[in-house]
């Protein structure tokens, strides 16, 4: 379990993290979105114990991560896929860190095979692409083979095979009872991966729920078009939906709010309304993102200071 | 402590910029051996007032070369040690694998000691076996037999050794690679030479310029091109050594309290 509970650092004025409280339960993949800048990397590094704290605290099973003695046993983190001297290969990069970690070469050669890159353990990082990079930072989170895996933008290079066989590694993990806490700035790169989620902007907590709740927040609309609009308004009034006329290449077409295109459809048939089209546009958890997020209005100020 | 050893023993052999630098190094100091072996057998002109340097004096500030003009290659090791972890973002991992800041930095000040002993003995070896061929060829002998000559001559090496150490707080102090690098080469090639010789011929700061590293690091070797050549004189060796330890402490504890203090972004 991942506490997060009241965790603020300012930099100079910027407040990159803002009072922010939330916990990361086992067993599940939760997502940690926010756009770039909104606090994420910094909030991580704080539970990893690189950057203190203004205020809060950020613990793992009630201790701070400093606390733990062979931290990496319990907690398993990638920051960033840039955390390479680009002249030691593959393998030594692991056997650097697996002294202090407790564990041996063999185990080094075994997680290299695992992430897919046996054949580049002789190869230096230096020549490595950026997934081959991400592979390689997620071996080194997986070394002491721990029980809290925390990942940063693990996604950020991959190709799409790459994201499917991370995506059913993340699940396999929580599926162990791991838990397991995955940060991104794009809701649909972790859309099918993710059980929990948690969205902060500008440092500030604004969702933390199920996926499936944020879902329920996604708005539906049908898009529906008659060449007698008059008929249909008053279609539509009758059924007191809520409605927007719009206007699209000339035709006048009308949003209907929160139905399905099949009632739309049947209330017409049943009017003698003639329909020309009628388009269902699905959850589009994407945008309720970003509205969260208010990455619809304008640039965020804090963006560029904490990533 | 072990671990955090071990860790870094592994971080030193999997990278090879060290090795250029002790490459690089056996190659200069051998040349310059080969050098100042030659110029210290030279006769001065009639008149011209300059002190031959002759019997042991002149072996040691052969054999001594190491420390007074090579020292830079230990440096730069060091200092590179730690800002390469800044450079490539490696200290992230490192501090994860072991939050303890204090091991972090004493490991890594151990391990580069090891690492400035092979410096001091690659550098030492090369300006001897460069030098001591013409020293008895044309000179008063090499004096390789002598205990006034060895005895400098292995302080050469944990002098040079030392120098590694003090790089490494250099680099936790300027944990900027490209820095650091200009710094250490501006200073050991420039600044201090300039210092020595300026504060050396201005009657108050005379006193001083003996407790610059460099001075301080020929004090503990008991052998001082500077010196030998009369320019500037030197601290006893136990006060050398003391002062020359001391830029090393100093650089690293000034260095865990801010670098190492602060947030690692």
């Amino acid at each position: 379990m991942i506490s997060i509970d009241s965790l603020t650092k300012t930099f100079g004025t910027v407040r990159a993290v803002d009072d922010l409280t939330f916990e990361v339960r086992p067993g599940v993949v939760t997502g940690f979105l926010g756009p770039n800048g909104s606090g994420k990397t910094t909030t991580l590094r704080m539970l990893l114990g690189l950057v203190s704290p203004t205020a809060g605290r950020a613990t793992i099973d009630g201790r701070e991560y400093a606390q733990i003695p062979q931290p990496a046993r319990v907690v398993g983190a990638a920051l960033e896929a840039a955390s390479f001297h680009p002249g030691r290969t593959g393998l030594d990069h692991l056997r650097v860190f697996a002294p202090q970690v407790g564990v041996s070469d063999q185990r080094c050669r075994e997680l290299l095979e695992m992430v897919g890159l046996a054949d580049a353990a002789k190869r230096r990082v230096g020549g490595f692409s950026l997934g081959m990079r991400q592979r390689l930072a997620l071996a080194t989170t997986l070394l002491g083979d721990p029980p809290v895996l925390v990942l940063d933008e693990p996604a950020n290079g991959l190709d799409p095979g790459g994201i499917r066989w991370l995506r059913e590694l993340l699940r396999h993990f929580a599926a162990q009872g791991r838990t397991v806490l995955v940060s991104s700035h794009v809701l649909s790169e972790v859309q099918q991966t993710v059980d929990d989620v948690v969205i902060i902007s500008r440092g500030r907590l604004v969702h933390a729920s199920p996926l499936a709740e944020l879902a329920a927040q996604a708005e539906r609309h049908v898009d529906v078009v008659s060449p007698d609009a008059e008929a249909l308004k008053a279609v539509l009034d009758a059924q007191r939906w809520s409605y927007a006329p719009a206007s699209h290449d000339g035709t006048r077409v009308f949003r209907v709010a929160d139905v399905a295109a099949a009632q739309v459809g049947a209330a017409a048939y049943a009017a003698g309304v003639e329909l020309h089209a009628l388009t269902q546009t699905e959850v589009e958890l994407e945008d309720v993102f970003l509205r969260l997020t208010g990455q619809t209005d304008q640039p965020d100020a804090v963006q560029e200071v904490a990533a | 402590m072990r671990a955090a050893l071990v860790s870094e023993y592994r971080k030193w052999a999997s990278t090879r910029m060290w090795w250029i630098l002790l490459i690089v190094m056996a190659a200069y100091m051998a040349f310059l051996g080969v050098v100042m072996a030659f110029t210290v057998t030279l006769q001065p002109a009639e008149g011209s007032g300059a002190m031959p340097i002759d019997g042991i004096d002149a072996a040691l500030t052969v054999y001594t070369l190491g420390n007074a003009l090579g020292y830079v290659f230990p440096l730069l090791a060091g200092a590179m040690s730690m800002t390469a972890e800044f450079r490539y973002q490696t200290i992230t991992p490192a501090l994860l694998a072991d939050p303890r800041r204090s091991v972090f930095l004493g490991a890594k000040l151990l391990s580069a000691v090891l690492i400035g002993l092979a410096f001091g003995v690659v550098g030492t070896l090369a300006s001897v076996a460069g030098g001591a061929p013409i020293l008895a060829l044309r000179g008063d002998g090499a004096f390789l037999g002598s205990t006034d000559v060895l005895v400098p001559v292995l302080l050469s090496v944990v002098a040079l050794a030392i120098w590694a150490f003090v790089g490494v707080g250099v680099g936790t102090l300027i944990t900027n690679q490209v820095a650091a690098i200009v710094v250490v080469l501006a200073f050991t090639q420039f600044v201090e030479p300039i210092l020595r010789l300026g504060m050396g011929a201005v009657e108050l700061l005379e006193g001083a310029a003996k407790f610059l590293p460099g001075a301080a690091s020929e004090a503990l070797v008991g052998a001082s091109t500077y010196a030998s050549l009369g320019m500037s004189d030197l601290l006893q060796r136990p006060a050398g050594a003391l002062v020359f330890l001391a830029y090393g402490l100093l650089f690293a504890v000034i260095g865990r309290f801010t670098t190492l203090r602060r947030d690692i972004t």
